[in-house]
């Protein structure tokens, strides 16, 4: 029973300006999609639009291939969560459950059995006759959560549920909202700036940047192949270290692929490189934790100063500098001795390096 | 952890009691002052007429309730009409006013319409007009109508949200409370109304209360409506009432008068002395979320 929804070319205009900027999105039936962008990008725009909380300046929403652009949102089968819960505080737990079924029209004992079963579900069973004032921030959300499962919607939309709670807490939710969309099996869209609520809950990343999408795709596809720089920053942590680099030479003869001239070191990619890129601007990326310190894996990326170094345990986290000035994030596996100033050498694996041209676009090779 | 208590000299505990009865001696002298005219119509109600003006003392020379009686009996009609048209009057407008203003100041706050801002800017541009410049053409209209000398000009108009002061003071109340609840509301099915009735209304109950109260209490005292539109003695109300005592010509009976004035004192007193929290809740909070 779950349900399809579809984005063909939606706009958001306030007069002149587009917040969003003509939206192509399919979501597939069932699937858990994260929204995930920097603030500002229009990711809540688009789940109020979807909501039915925002007009549509423009394009077409179809849920179950049904257009439902000027439906209200009561009629569109969504329910929602509000980052700051929007409990009704003057009425109990088990009133604001109530209330949308209420609204509906549904009889006494059929509320109180929806109530009870969704009160059952996220263990808030004990504090139904509680004001939302006597709760704290993890049971409000969890009040939250169970109002939109109570109107047995088709579709759940999340609005950055998770924000304002404390990092444990955040944790533990995210597993519970996990479980709860396996439970349900519902269609959910989740919105967070948070990649890595995004990368441990979706099915589906949408990456959106100034009211565009910028990739669609499952997290390890945008972890492993960002189709610009902006989805290689953004996924990921810590950030994705770019390098300025030139294309010095294509050696296809010999099958080993193109020379790049990153970082003063010039640099066997291993792959084949169009020669139109000779002499334009490249960015060369590569993950902090993909590069290695001295051993002989890998080819040489070059030699540099270490500037700080952070000792997780687990990891290690070490801050350097190249000749040119540049700052790279290098992550160890494990502990490392390794102290402030040091010279070390390091080392790339090409295959797990990415290439991005003049306008940001990752280069595929 | 129990500390020693700082050792202080006999004299610093001397100095502040003295500190604090000069402190009390002040503010007794001047709560006195400015509840002695109160005091003093209380004493006129009591005493024999003859001793009203003679001095400044408030002690009467004997205790009588004779001008109570002469006060609620004296006129052609009794004073209990008089309360009755006063209490009719006044409840009638306070529910008017509390119905009409909030469902303005919620459309004001919440609902989208063309051309809202000017409309709310009209609105408080009524605030500024003064009573006086739209009473003349308000007579009129009410006479064309034939409202004169009944109870509808003072009560209809407050069915149609004619206080700008309080549909501002609404609006900034309902301002402060979240959208995300009306948003919530709103997933949940609730039309504009239900949002209103269900989720704005128990949620703004300081404003509503600060509202009631003071629509109640600007009836009651209100002397020129009632003049203007009353013409015949049964259809007084208190204020109206109380003039009839003080005779422009003849003898005044200024006991009856200080007498009767203390009875229409008192619901005023009652509506403070009940609602007194929910009042400076309401005027403490207005605007800010709590």
């Amino acid at each position: 029973m779950s349900t399809s929804i579809q984005l063909n070319k939606v706009v958001k205009a306030y007069g002149p300006l587009r917040a969003i900027k003509g939206i192509d999105l399919s979501i597939e039936p069932g699937e858990f999609t994260v929204f995930v962008g920097p603030s500002g990008c229009g990711k809540s725009t688009l789940l109020r639009m979807i909501a039915g909380l925002e007009e549509i300046s423009d394009g077409d929403l179809l849920i179950d291939g049904e257009r439902m652009n000027e439906v209200a949102p009561s009629r569109r089968g969504i329910a929602m969560v509000f980052q700051s819960y929007a409990l009704y505080p003057h009425m109990s737990v088990y009133k604001n459950l109530a209330f949308g079924l209420e609204t509906m029209g549904a009889k006494k004992d059929e509320i109180d059995r929806k109530v009870r079963h969704a009160a059952e579900i996220l263990k808030i069973d004990s504090y139904l006759q509680r004001r939302p004032k006597a709760l704290s921030g993890g049971q409000r959300q969890r009040v939250a959560i169970g109002r939109a499962i109570v109107r047995e919607p088709r579709i759940f939309l999340f609005d950055e549920p998770l924000s304002n709670l404390d990092a444990e807490l955040r944790v533990q939710m995210r597993v519970e909202l996990s479980r709860l969309h396996q439970q349900l099996g519902n269609t959910m869209i989740y919105v967070t700036h948070d990649q890595v609520e995004a990368m441990t809950m979706a099915d589906k990343i949408v990456v959106l940047r100034d009211g565009q999408v910028m990739q669609v795709g499952k997290p390890l596809d945008l972890y492993n192949r960002p189709a610009n720089q902006f989805v290689a920053g953004f996924i990921g942590s810590p950030k994705m270290n770019f390098l300025p680099a030139k294309l010095a030479g294509n050696a296809g003869a010999a099958g080993e692929g193109a020379t790049l001239e990153v970082a003063g070191t010039s640099l066997p990619f291993g792959r084949a490189l169009p020669p139109a890129l000779a002499g334009e601007a490249l960015t060369f990326g590569v993950r902090p934790e993909h590069i290695t310190v001295g051993g002989e894996a890998g080819v040489f990326l070059g030699e540099v100063e270490v500037q700080l170094v952070e000792h997780l345990g687990g990891q290690t986290v070490l801050y350097v500098s190249t000749k040119g000035g540049e700052m790279l994030t290098v992550v160890i596996d494990g502990q490392m001795r390794v102290t402030h100033g040091e010279k070390v050498a390091l080392r790339v694996d090409p295959a797990l390096c990415h290439l991005f041209n003049a306008e940001g676009l990752a280069i595929a090779a | 952890m129990n500390r020693p208590p700082i050792p202080r000299g006999p004299g610093a505990a001397r100095h502040s009691i003295r500190r604090s009865a000069f402190i009390h001696a002040g503010l007794i002298v001047a709560s006195f002052v400015m509840l002695y005219p109160l005091l003093w119509m209380l004493s006129g109600s009591l005493r024999p007429e003859n001793e009203i003006f003679g001095g400044s003392s408030l002690i009467p020379s004997h205790i009588s309730l004779d001008a109570f009686v002469r006060g609620w009996n004296g006129l052609q009609i009794s004073f209990g009409t008089f309360f009755w048209n006063s209490l009719v009057i006044s409840v009638l407008a306070t529910i008017g006013n509390v119905f009409a203003c909030s469902l303005t100041a919620y459309a004001f706050a919440r609902l989208k319409f063309r051309g809202r801002n000017f409309w709310f800017a009209l609105m408080l541009g009524t605030l500024m007009l003064p009573y006086h410049v739209t009473l003349i053409p308000q007579y009129i209209l009410f006479l064309d109508m034939g409202w004169v000398n009944t109870i509808l000009p003072l009560v209809v108009p407050k069915y149609l949200a004619v206080d700008a002061f309080f549909i501002f003071l609404m609006v900034q109340f309902f301002r402060g409370i979240p959208r995300e609840l009306d948003e919530a509301a709103m997933m949940d099915g609730c039309s504009a109304w239900r949002i209103y009735r269900k989720i704005m209304l128990p949620l703004s109950l300081p404003v509503m209360a600060t509202a009631a109260i003071f629509s109640f209490l600007w009836t009651w005292e209100d002397f020129f409506g009632p003049l203007i539109y009353l013409n015949d003695m049964k259809s007084y109300t208190v204020q109206i009432g109380l003039r009839t005592f003080v005779d422009s010509t003849g003898s005044s009976d200024w006991s009856s008068l200080f007498a009767m004035s203390i009875l229409s004192l008192i619901p005023i007193f009652l509506l403070f002395l009940f609602f007194q929290r929910a009042l400076i809740e309401g005027i403490a909070t207005t605007g800010m979320k709590r």
